[in-house]
């Protein structure tokens, strides 16, 4: 192949086919490049989608996406051995016409986009893995190589969606190698049960669905997090924590999983269901302080590349979305200006990044991953073993008076964590926060 | 009312199940990640051995750090991990061999 594009996309994730979409559509020559078999055939997530990033690229994308049950409850849980403190929210208002939530199966969802970016008139090869960028002799990105036979192709621009393990832009020098303490280890299985033992056990009808978030003494004193999500006809159920966590704890990934599963509060949950694929990724989770330069001559990060992810509200899908429809829409106004693709001008890129909630929701949070990594024994461990115990001795009637009760309650936070240390996390919570 | 802090430690937990229900398609004499030749493993490479998703690390008689790699997952702690030892070189599989999502 010896023709040139206007684009080359790296990636058939969220975020190379949101930005290969929006470039196709505008008209532009768009070859996307895929590693996998098909895309999504490498791509991992929970998975939730967040309907108003999508929405904004494919508005009418519920007639023929492959969604598996919209989100009407959100169950956070807090978890010791045995017991769960845990605050629901469920509302009959999120049985919405256009729902804002959905559970999806990546391989699937991915496999739908990909049929959108194709007949907005993209080229999109599979089984290619990308292995380098290709640069003039001014240092700017004009293409990438590939390990296919004759494999160096060309374009005005090259977009990386090449997700958190991005290889390519790293090997490039475009940004730096992820720390263990950045980035966090997710480990995820897919469980099979019919589908009215789904609806019932999680006390749904239709297309209803419950997202189960759950923290604690499950991780084993570092930071991390539990959860299982309603699909369809399945459960998607997992558990991540950072990676530089695993070091120290000598915990494995799929044993912190089995630890999950078989808390008595999830394992019924589960009971008979045929487990069908194990699957794990990693989450950039180091926030606003470990985004990359996200553009240069030729070039822009789109997505899990980017490090585009709040970990807090566990939100990554949709800015990878958001990111590359931005990048898109920044390409494809200069390529209709018929302006080069310099850094100068790709800047433009960075900017809209800033107006837009991604940036504003990253820097919101830029403390927070430190706060938690910081405080993870109290936070993971201690929180949720005093919460538990709290709430054990004041459901359990004794025949101890409440004041007797509230004093012990009292102590053993105050014996815990001292009075200081609470009031000093809260402190430090709530700087992180604001 | 007392708070304990001991955790309860379970018998150890096989992988093999897990891998065994994935899709993968071999690339035969091309892994793509290799242990480089060494002495002693240092901390970071032996970490592997329970942080891996896939177990694909363990370490033989003579101590050396082995891998692997057909039940990979490609998510690429490993790599992360040892990136400041250099003591592994890490590749995506060629086009289309690896791991297989069916779900993702």
């Amino acid at each position: 192949m010896t023709e040139k594009f206007d684009a080359i996309v790296v990636g058939a994730g969220p975020s190379g086919n949101a930005a290969a979409y929006t470039m196709a559509k505008a008209g532009l020559k768009v070859l996307q490049l895929e590693r996998g078999e098909y895309p999504g055939s490498k791509n991992v997530q929970g998975a939730i989608l967040y309907s108003d990033s999508l929405e904004k690229i494919i508005p009418d994308f519920r007639e023929d996406a492959p969604l598996e049950r919209h989100i009407i409850e959100q169950r956070m849980w807090m978890l010791d051995e045995t017991s769960v403190v845990g605050m629901q929210y469920r509302s009959e208002d999120f049985n919405e016409e256009k729902p804002n939530r959905y559970t999806i199966i990546r391989a699937q969802f991915d496999k739908w986009f990909s049929k959108r970016v194709r007949e907005a008139g993209a080229v999109v090869l599979c089984e290619t893995t990308v292995t380098g960028l290709i640069r003039d002799s001014h240092g700017k990105v004009i293409g990438v190589k590939t390990d296919r036979v004759e494999g160096d192709l060309f374009a005005d621009v090259v977009v990386l969606g090449e997700g958190v393990n991005g290889l390519v832009g790293q090997q490039a020098g475009l940004r730096r190698e992820l720390t263990p303490d950045n980035v966090a280890l997710a480990v995820k299985e897919m469980h099979f049960l019919p589908q009215d033992v789904v609806e019932s056990r999680f006390n749904l009808k239709g297309d209803e669905g419950v997202v189960i978030e759950a923290m604690g003494t499950v991780t084993k004193g570092v930071s991390g997090l539990g959860f299982i999500y309603t699909n369809r006809e399945s459960l998607s159920v997992g558990i991540g924590c950072i990676v530089s966590d695993f070091a120290k704890t000598g915990a494995t990934p799929y044993g912190l999983l089995d630890a999950f599963k078989s808390h008595p509060s999830v394992k019924p949950l589960l009971a008979g269901s045929e487990i069908k694929e194990y699957s794990g990724h990693l989450i950039p989770e180091g926030g606003y302080r470990a985004i990359p330069d996200v553009y240069g001559d030729g070039w822009v990060v789109v997505g899990d590349a980017g490090q585009f992810v709040n970990s807090v509200h566990r939100e990554g899908s949709n800015m990878a979305m958001t990111t590359g429809s931005l990048a898109a829409e920044t390409i494809v106004k200069l390529h209709k200006g018929r302006e080069d693709f310099s850094k100068k001008n790709l800047a433009a890129y960075k900017k809209a990044l800033d107006e837009s909630y991604v940036m504003k929701d990253l820097k919101k949070y830029k403390d927070i991953p430190n706060f938690i990594h910081g405080n993870s024994q109290t936070l993971f461990g201690l929180y949720p073993r005093l919460l538990g115990q709290a709430a054990q001795s004041w459901f359990r009637v004794d025949g101890t008076d409440k004041r007797t009760k509230e004093k012990e309650i009292l102590n053993s936070f105050r014996k815990g964590r001292s009075i200081a240390g609470v009031i000093g996390d809260a402190f430090r919570f709530a700087r992180a926060w604001r | 009312m007392t708070i304990t802090t001991e955790t309860v430690t379970a018998p150890p937990v096989k992988v093999e199940g897990k891998l065994y229900t994935n899709r993968y398609l071999v690339d035969a004499g091309h892994p793509h990640i290799k242990v480089k030749p060494h002495k002693k493993p240092s901390a970071a490479l032996l970490s592997l051995l329970h942080t891996c998703p896939a177990g694909c690390y363990s370490q033989n008689d003579k101590g050396h750090v082995e891998i692997a790699s057909d039940g990979c997952l490609e998510c690429g702690t490993c790599r992360i991990v040892c990136a400041p030892t250099g003591e592994i070189e890490w590749s995506y599989p060629r086009g289309g061999f690896g791991v297989l999502f069916k779900f993702g």
